[in-house]
């Protein structure tokens, strides 16, 4: 292990963040705490993101599960009474990932435009769904608190610093995790699948389980961070699943890349940390800013978009 | 029943509106459109200020729909071409999901440019609206701005369908938009047919928005609904296809209509179902071409 | 067994019966019988659209036959896709070729070494690149290589799951004419000893007689001449459909 370590630099790298933010929990202000706190939620989202823009997919649609994993927790909480964080990760996590087993099934078998907007329909179904329920609070959405964590009982002025920690350990095994898998055989084959689906199947393997897979695994991310991001703001609604935080993901990803599990953090908290500055000083131009700089990308800086822009149209 | 219908119907036409253009320019350029939804809201906010400052001049009120169409047209020719030819230009031969990422980024600036240029109130421009009173229908008192919405939208639908099946010009688009290279290679001047549509996607969609700008406070972000319900209707009619963005609109119109009246909570997600739905059913859309075969 | 297989005994490893494809007006495949041997070397030849890649395509599982039956190994291949019939033990390699243009020559081939279930991707993969002197491009990615050696690679990736049956769709076209003969040699060596059946469609007559024991020539999607390459290639058909001869002249 010691060994794998060393050689590794994404991995020592990732401990290095995760001890940092560890230290930080406890030292930072909570302005900050609470920023870092969302830039990690929302980079779990984009690292799924990563992983489908790896095999050649870019889903338009994370707002859902992001929603469902922020609402499955919100209703944990409220309506069945469970107060502990933990809990409500772990069901936020699962239910993401219960929906994207079914949802995945079908989606599967689709590309290009035709995946981005079938995940689209399928987020904004359930947009459309909590926007009219008002048993679900329709456009305002309701409150959550954690009372524990893991049974360990939490204090309301601890309480965000506690899921920011535990959100910083997530992202290291996340992370960690991911990182194994796509320098594997199976991550060599998400990014072959997206140079030459049709090679892949003549040489005996199947397009359609990697995918499934890949859609699973970030639909699970994405619920994860959706939950984190539940706990971290103490509220959820609609919004989360409406498709322009779905877009906003697809932001942060395109100026993450492809290339490395830590870019999708790193460009969520330059995301987070210039949303809070426009938000104060420029609000009216802060969409202007990031689609400047997602044409920029997209034009002058292949980075993230490189591996997209590589493969020809068909 | 009737007025369900007639909801339906007056929802369908602003809904053709913007699904023609975005229809047609996905059909011939390969591009998912995303700032359709920008272009709509400018043109509502180009019509308010027309408008208003024509009334304000003390012109009388029926010539706010000289200014509706003027201001449509003027947004259409002048965004259309600064945006293909500024813009999409460059991206032609990329992925189809980088240029649906390039429209998006499109979209963003020019969201924040309304504001800018508009800034963030609402506008009213309802004279148009109130103009022309109401009629009696199924004992109820409607508006009959409603029937000039109906109007426009057949005689646009007319219009085109002339266009693209009569005429010489329409008939090459057709071509180019069944096989592009193949179109290309016959020596059809596609770069000037990407500027026609494009422009043309525009003025139509300027013009919805135009048509709308009496019905609505035109405020910043009436584009982003429009977009995505847009979307809804395209795919279900089928990307490129005139004649499914004409039946696509006229279902989620009367869709809705009936939600509205018999399931209010169900209003969007009957909507998106159906455009789930059509997409796993028949991906290509209920009224589509078949797709030239590539070896 | 069908009648196919009966008349050519029970070795024959691929049998296709009564082939018919059409593509609107176009007949691609028109009531095709062949039969191939284990341990044979076979080129199909045929002017362009004479139906040989449409044959490749739908032994392949690409295209689904409009009738006809094709048996491999004992097994029914209509109506199985590509991925079950490479699992069966037929490979391919394409006219243009099919590769992973952002992974390196080395990823291309431990990809295909894993895919195929090999115990120990890494040496073999080793293996391949000094067998087919692919060494100095193993860290290149494959959208950058010299159109020959893409052409190799392909060819190699094909070879990975060990196939019964290899199908080569024109190995040395887009090659340089000096590096013909040498792709041709890496790959009957690479397959000799291991009772591989190959099948190529080509167009250069030279290759085809320097390395077939057998030639089958399309036309129109039909099969006019099957036979020794002396005596196919010089058949009145032949020159007159596929080398373009005239005959009389030739005569």
């Amino acid at each position: 292990m010691k060994s794998i370590m060393a050689r590794d630099r994404t991995v020592i790298a990732l401990v290095a963040l995760c001890a940092a933010l560890g230290a930080s929990a406890w030292l930072a202000p909570q302005w900050l705490v609470f920023l870092l706190a969302m830039a990690l939620a929302k980079g779990l989202v984009v690292l799924g993101l990563l992983l489908l823009m790896r095999t050649g997919l870019v889903s338009f649609g994370q707002g859902l599960y992001f929603g469902l994993g922020a609402y499955a927790a919100a209703l944990l909480a409220n309506r069945a009474g469970i107060g502990d964080a933990a809990v409500m990760l772990l069901a936020g996590t699962a239910c993401a990932a219960l929906v994207a087993a079914v949802l995945g099934l079908l989606l599967a078998r689709y590309r290009e435009i035709f995946f981005a907007m079938l995940s689209l329909a399928f987020s904004m179904i359930l947009y459309g769904l909590l926007v009219k329920s008002s048993t679900l609070g329709s456009t305002d959405g309701f409150n959550l608190h954690a009372k524990s964590f893991a049974g360990i009982a939490l204090g309301a002025a601890d309480a965000r610093r506690v899921f920011y920690g535990v959100s910083a350990i997530a992202v290291l095994s996340v992370g960690w995790a991911l990182h194994r898998y796509l320098g594997s055989h199976w991550g060599r084959l998400s990014s072959a699948i997206r140079d030459n689906e049709l090679r892949v199947e003549y040489l005996g393997a199947s397009v359609y389980r990697v995918v499934y897979v890949n859609y699973l695994v970030a639909a699970a991310l994405a619920g994860l961070g959706g939950a984190f991001a539940a706990l971290a703001v103490g509220h959820v609604d609609p919004e989360t699943v409406y498709w322009t935080t779905s877009g906003e993901f697809v932001f942060i990803a395109i100026l993450a890349g492809t290339g490395n599990v830590l870019a999708p953090f790193l460009a969520a908290a330059i995301f987070e940390a210039l949303r809070t500055l426009a938000s104060q000083y420029a609000p009216n131009v802060w969409q202007m800013a990031l689609g400047g700089a997602m044409l920029a990308i997209i034009m002058f800086l292949p980075g993230g978009l490189w591996t997209l822009l590589k493969r020809k149209p068909a | 029943m009737l007025t369900v219908v007639f909801d339906g119907v007056v929802y369908s036409s602003w809904l053709f509106l913007m699904a023609a253009g975005l229809t047609l320019i996905y059909g011939v350029m390969r591009i998912l459109n995303i700032a359709h939804g920008s272009l709509y809201a400018i043109g509502a906010y180009a019509a308010a200020s027309l408008g208003g400052a024509w009334i304000a001049g003390g012109q009388a009120v029926w010539a706010t729909y000289v200014a509706l169409a003027l201001s449509a047209l003027a947004v259409g020719l002048l965004m259309g071409p600064l945006i293909e030819r500024g813009l999409l230009r460059w991206m032609y031969g990329k992925d189809e999901i980088v240029l649906l990422l390039v429209t998006y980024a499109l979209f963003l600036v020019l969201e924040d440019a309304i504001k800018l240029v508009w800034g963030v109130e609402s506008k009213m421009f309802s004279e148009p609206y109130a103009l022309l009173g109401n009629f009696q229908l199924g004992g109820l008192a409607y508006p009959a701005y409603n029937l000039v919405l109906i109007a426009v939208a057949v005689l646009t639908g007319v219009v085109l369908s002339w266009v693209l099946h009569r005429t010489r010009q329409g008939k090459l688009l057709l071509a180019v938009i069944h096989d592009r290279e193949v179109s290309a290679a016959m020596g059809i001047n596609v770069s000037r047919f990407y500027l026609a549509t494009f422009t043309g996607g525009a003025v139509l969609a300027a013009l919805g928005g135009a048509l709308t700008a009496p019905v609505i406070a035109v405020s910043p972000g009436i584009g982003v609904e429009v977009i995505v319900l847009s979307f809804a209707v395209v795919v279900i009619g089928g990307l490129g296809s005139l004649g499914g963005a004409a039946l696509g609109a006229l279902m989620v119109g009367l869709l809705r209509s009936l939600a509205v009246r018999y399931w209010p909570e169900g209003e969007l997600f009957v909507i998106y179902m159906v455009m789930a739905g059509v997409l796993i059913l028949r991906p290509k859309g209920l009224f589509s071409q078949p797709e030239a075969r590539r070896i | 067994m069908d009648a196919a297989e009966e008349k050519a005994g029970v070795s024959a490893l691929l049998s296709a019966e009564g082939l018919n494809k059409r593509f609107g007006a176009v007949a691609a495949a028109s009531d095709i019988t062949l039969v191939f041997e284990r341990d044979s070397v076979v080129s199909l030849i045929g002017a362009n659209g004479a139906g040989k890649t449409t044959f490749l395509n739908i032994v392949t599982g690409y295209l689904r036959p409009d009738s006809g039956r094709i048996r491999f190994d004992g097994h029914d291949l209509v109506g199985r896709s590509p991925r079950e019939i490479t699992g069966m033990g037929l490979s391919r390699s394409f006219q243009i070729p099919q590769l992973f243009a952002t992974l390196s020559v080395r990823e291309n081939l431990l990809l295909a070494e894993g895919i195929a279930g090999a115990e120990r991707a890494e040496q073999a993969t080793d293996e391949l690149l000094a067998r087919f002197d692919l060494e100095p491009y193993a860290a290149r990615a494959a959208g950058l290589l010299p159109e020959g050696i893409r052409k190799l690679l392909d060819v190699a990736m094909a070879l990975v799951a060990r196939p019964k049956l290899l199908l080569l769709d024109e190995p040395t076209s887009g090659v340089a004419a000096e590096e013909k003969f040498g792709i041709m040699d890496l790959v009957m060596s690479a397959v000799r000893g291991h009772g591989v059946t190959v099948l190529f469609v080509e167009h250069d007559m030279d290759i085809v007689s320097r390395y077939a024991g057998r030639v089958v020539a399309f036309y129109d999607g039909r099969i006019i001449a099957d036979g020794p390459p002396q005596a196919v290639l010089r058949s009145d058909e032949v020159l007159r459909y596929v080398i373009g001869e005239d005959v009389r002249a030739a005569a």
